[in-house]
């Protein structure tokens, strides 16, 4: 595979010499990068991988030139084909900016201009840059969006921001990126913020577009990946210092450095069924900045440290042609397997019988703007209805997980609302042991509330920052029954112990919590109030990778413990099938494929389903993968399409049947049911065609 | 990492050290004004009108002779008692408006904030006139009528922090363990509320030193011989041409306070809402 190959001809674009950068704090200089080099060749991509903190984007900051004001560059030269950046006069590096280097960042929305046609935006950087003419500038713009694949440039360019998607947003911010063909391009997590379909087809454009271009691309992203998927070449940060780097072959396959190793380890992975693994976590946190040890970075985490770890860093050295590590103990990088337990640790199978159905949702329903409010009426004005969930039912049997995924605005977090209670459905109901539950928690009575338990996503939002996170962990206890203090205390400390956090950490504030931790108290506040079922809503995807693994381990565990039901809400495929016993895949509103997770994960699909695995990207560079790509982004849910709501997207659209008529549910077996007009056999014959059954669209090549 | 104290974040900017040395002057001096006031504030020493500032009378004397210096110093209890009265009323009724119809929403959210709207709509000065013009001037009355004035800023503050909090997944989890609405207001959201409370709270405070002076001033206020300092810039208007030191002293104490109260606003805004001031 070419792409794999690094495309570097000995000439550097970039190159980077021992920066260092510090940032003046309250309690003095923090150095938050520490003594980086690199080099990015003419085309070469060059992917930057590490955990929030790692000082990846302060890094980015610092190779243009624009840190913070309390930031400086406290060593080092960042040279572009030669010229050291760091010596240029702010009128010389203004000059630099947008003509040599171009950013793109990772909220499209927030970089765009909201009150400037997003042509005008594009033509803009051609005439100051490039000194073209109001006309060729324009016309250079719409050359430009037709490269970026944007339909229709001509009426395109002439839309404001709050007209496009965010995919066709970030679309123009490489369409602006590109206008000057710029030596080097800084991508500072392009995609993050998009759904995983949108996601896919950027990455494409982005690999595409690359092809034509001679520049070198400095390509920062936490997800190993999308690493894996465009890069050429990938350095591994960890608490301001890049630890490993070489080809994505190398990094990938025989990894020298035991962070980077660990960190594989974590990525859940779509091929694994839920029974079958447990996640490798890495213990501990990443040092802060101004508490790094003085020996190597990864010292405190590291499986096979030694003490001469602790006492003197090692630099970068090269081990293998192209593949350069800090670890003094590379050659034993085998013992690290044993440490991580790569070898799959095989959870304790749980005996459970087929459990009955413990949670029903039956038809649930909700529309906002239905029940238009007092004034809307008396002022005779039309509401918009948005149909967020549109006939969800769906069972969970005790002690299972089902796991729902969909994009978002799907209504997967809308329908967990209406579950819980939290808000109203229009129609349908909720049933609880076979008992309707009342429509929302109001009308329901204490003992049934807490039958019943959420997870948010957020965990910055889930604790209130006023109370001590052990005051919020007792107080569900105490709802229960009165109990001495002594008793009190004892059970807060036992929950606390098993979400795995210091027991002195009862009296701690939230903002003395890191992200996981204060999840870990969410989930342990959660279980205090001994519910039957916890609905997670996507609990681990605003935390790192690392940080990911332990908290799904966690929550596998206290269920198995505990046999609570999970209701698992996410975005995030095989996040899902990590977890879930039984997945239902939703499309505006509507569950369109339902089934075991294992059935679920093979052929035949639902098309969407399809696309949605094929869009992954898998951090597994020998992994090939099937391109579907969706068109478009979801319609809004005020004007659900007619017929089968995906038909407006479908790769495998039929014709006018599909426009038409509502898909009959067809039954795979073993109760595995898709919403498709297409009949099975056919679906199976085109999938397995285009990949191997087992292996999940996925296969790998020798 | 050394922790920073937010109140430690106080003593850095010199503008708030300023406004809290002002606020606790004339507050200490409200207390005890009229001890340490080289004279009584209402005696009238005929022989000495209208003296400029001296070593006798630093402040000099007004037309009925009274030390101007001392009027001052014992004129900021009347500050302090009807001004901060005025305010603590706007203040409390507008948290318990603001939260309840910031919690409850729904056509009590409506009917709140529609009449909060009217009493926003009516010029202040106009309205007050009208209010003291009906029940007549007195201290009690220019309490009630800061408190009313002031009760829709407070209440739009408090309301549209609590909008944002009842969203939050800490209050969302407190209704589904089954939480009764007052434990949820009261312990779970009131102590986010409280942070822009005590900002809004001393902003109110030197709005309401403005307003109390403005109808002193009118004499529509405290009425004399109370040593009001609004009045007392009313009665020097008089004689302006001649003795302009009983207007300025005055004028200049509702001014230092005015914005001694607003350096120590902006200082507790950084040190409580640091996140606003770092938006910002």
């Amino acid at each position: 595979m070419d792409k794999h190959l690094s495309r570097s001809d000995g000439i550097s674009v970039l190159e980077i010499r021992g920066l260092g950068v510090a940032y003046a704090s309250e309690s003095g200089q923090l150095e938050t990068v520490r003594d980086v080099s690199l080099k990015i060749g003419r085309g070469e991509v060059y992917g930057l991988v590490g955990e929030s903190g790692s000082g990846k984007t302060t890094l980015a900051r610092a190779v243009v030139r624009y840190l913070p004001r309390n930031g400086r560059i406290s060593s080092g030269s960042v040279l572009l084909n030669g010229i050291d950046l760091l010596r240029l006069s702010p009128a010389e590096m203004r000059r630099v900016w947008g003509a040599k280097i171009a950013m793109v960042h990772q909220d499209p929305s927030a970089a765009v201009n909201p009150s400037i046609t997003v042509g005008e935006q594009v033509a803009e950087v051609a005439r100051i840059h490039l000194g073209l003419s109001r006309g060729q500038a324009w016309q250079k713009a719409l050359e430009m969006l037709a490269k970026v694949q944007l339909p229709d440039p001509g009426s395109m360019a002439r839309r404001y921001p709050h007209q496009l998607s965010g995919g066709m947003l970030q679309r123009i911010l490489i369409a602006a990126a590109l206008v000057t063909s710029p030596q080097l391009l800084i991508m500072d997590e392009p995609t993050t913020s998009l759904d995983v379909t949108t996601e896919a087809v950027i990455l494409d454009l982005i690999r595409d577009l690359l092809e034509g271009y001679e520049t070198a691309v400095l390509y920062i992203t936490h997800n190993l990946g999308v690493i894996a998927n465009v890069c050429h070449r990938v350095g591994v940060m960890y608490a301001g210092q890049l630890v490993e780097e070489g080809s994505i072959q190398q990094v990938f396959k025989h990894s020298l450095f035991p962070y980077t190793m660990g960190l594989m380890g974590c990525v859940p992975r779509i091929d694994v069924v839920k029974r079958g693994i447990h996640l490798n976590t890495i213990p501990g946190f990443i040092p802060r900045p101004g508490e790094w040890p003085r020996g190597c970075i990864f010292a405190e985490r590291c499986p096979i440290v030694e003490d001469a770890c602790k006492d003197t860093r090692m630099p970068l050295v090269e081990r293998a042609p192209g593949h350069l590590t800090a670890c003094r103990r590379w050659m034993e990088m085998d013992q690290v397997h044993l440490a991580f337990g790569i070898k799959d640790k095989v959870r304790p199978e749980l005996n459970r019988a087929p459990g009955s159905t413990w949670l029903e949702a039956r038809d649930v329903k909700k529309h906002f703007g239905s029940r238009p409010s007092w004034l809307t009426r008396a002022l005779k004005r039309e509401s918009a209805i948005v149909r967020a969930v549109d006939g969800i039912s769906l069972r969970a049997q005790a002690g299972s997980t089902v796991g729902i995924v969909g994009e978002s605005g799907c209504g997967k977090t809308t329908f967990a609302r209406c579950v819980v209670g939290l808000e109203q459905p229009t129609a349908g109901e909720v049933k609880l042991d076979g008992k309707r539950l009342g429509s929302t928690w109001a009308k329901r009575s204490p003992e049934i509330l807490r039958e019943i338990q959420i997870v948010f996503q957020n965990p910055d939002a889930s604790l209130n920052p006023w109370h001590p996170v052990g005051t919020s962990v007792g107080r569900p206890i105490t709802l229960r029954g009165k109990l001495p203090r002594s008793e009190l205390d004892l059970q807060v400390r036992q929950l606390f112990r098993a979400v795995r956090l210091p027991e002195d950490y009862t009296s701690r504030l939230p903002n003395e919590l890191s992200g996981g931790e204060k999840q870990r108290v969410a989930i342990a506040r959660a279980f205090a109030a001994s519910p039957s079922v916890i609905i997670c809503d996507e609990p681990v995807s605003s935390l790192d990778v690392s940080v990911q693994a332990s908290l799904m381990n966690l929550l596998a565990e206290l269920q198995a413990s505990n046999e609570t039901t999970y209701l698992f809400i996410s975005h995030d495929l095989a996040a899902v099938r990590h977890l879930s016993d039984r997945i239902a895949v939703i499309y505006l509103g509507q569950i369109v494929e339902m089934g075991s997770a294992e059935s679920v994960f093979a052929p035949p699909f639902h098309p969407y389903t399809e696309a949605l695995f094929s869009a992954i990207p898998i951090p597994d560079p020998d992994v090939h993968q099937e391109r579907i790509r969706l068109r478009g982004a979801v319609p809004s849910a005020m004007h659900i399409p007619s017929g089968c709501r995906f038909h407006t997207r479908c790769p495998r659209k039929v014709g006018g049947i599909c426009e038409d008529h509502e898909p009959p549910w067809q039954d795979a077996g073993d109760d595995h049911l898709i919403q498709c007009h297409i009949p099975l056999q056919q679906l199976l014959a085109m999938q397995n065609s285009n990949a191997d059954p087992n292996a999940v669209s996925v296969s790998a090549e020798p | 990492m050394r922790v920073v104290r937010p109140w430690m974040r106080l003593g850095k900017s010199a503008s708030t050290v300023f406004g809290f040395l002002v606020v606790f002057f004339f507050l200490v001096m409200a207390f005890i004004g009229p001890f340490v006031a080289p004279f009584k504030y209402s005696d009238q020493i005929l022989a000495e009108r209208l003296q400029p500032p001296s070593a006798k009378h630093w402040f000099g004397t007004d037309a009925l002779g009274r030390d101007i210096f001392s009027r001052i110093l014992v004129g900021s209890r009347d500050v302090f008692l009807v001004a901060g009265s005025g305010a603590i009323l706007a203040i409390l009724i507008g948290l318990l408006l603001g939260l309840s119809s910031g919690y409850f929403g729904g056509l009590l959210d409506e009917a709140i904030m529609r009449m909060m709207d009217v009493l926003l709509a009516i010029p202040p000065l106009l309205l007050s006139m009208v209010i003291l013009g009906t029940v007549g001037p007195s201290r009690v009355n220019v309490v009630f009528v800061v408190g009313v004035l002031y009760t829709p800023m407070v209440a739009r503050v408090v309301r549209s922090v609590v909008l944002d909090v009842r969203t939050r997944g800490f209050v969302e989890a407190a209704k589904l363990r089954g939480e009764r609405s007052t434990y949820v207001l009261l312990r779970e959201i009131l102590p986010s509320v409280l942070p822009p409370l005590a900002v809004e709270s001393s902003m109110r405070f030197s709005y309401a030193i403005f307003l109390v002076a403005s109808l002193g001033f009118l004499g529509l206020g405290v009425q004399p011989p109370s040593p009001d300092w609004g009045l007392m810039v009313g009665e020097a208007r008089t004689w302006f041409s001649q003795a302009q030191w009983i207007l300025l002293f005055p004028a200049g104490a509702i001014a230092l306070l005015v914005v001694g109260v607003a350096f120590m606003s902006d200082g507790l805004r950084r040190m409580l809402l640091p996140e606003v001031v770092n938006a910002g």
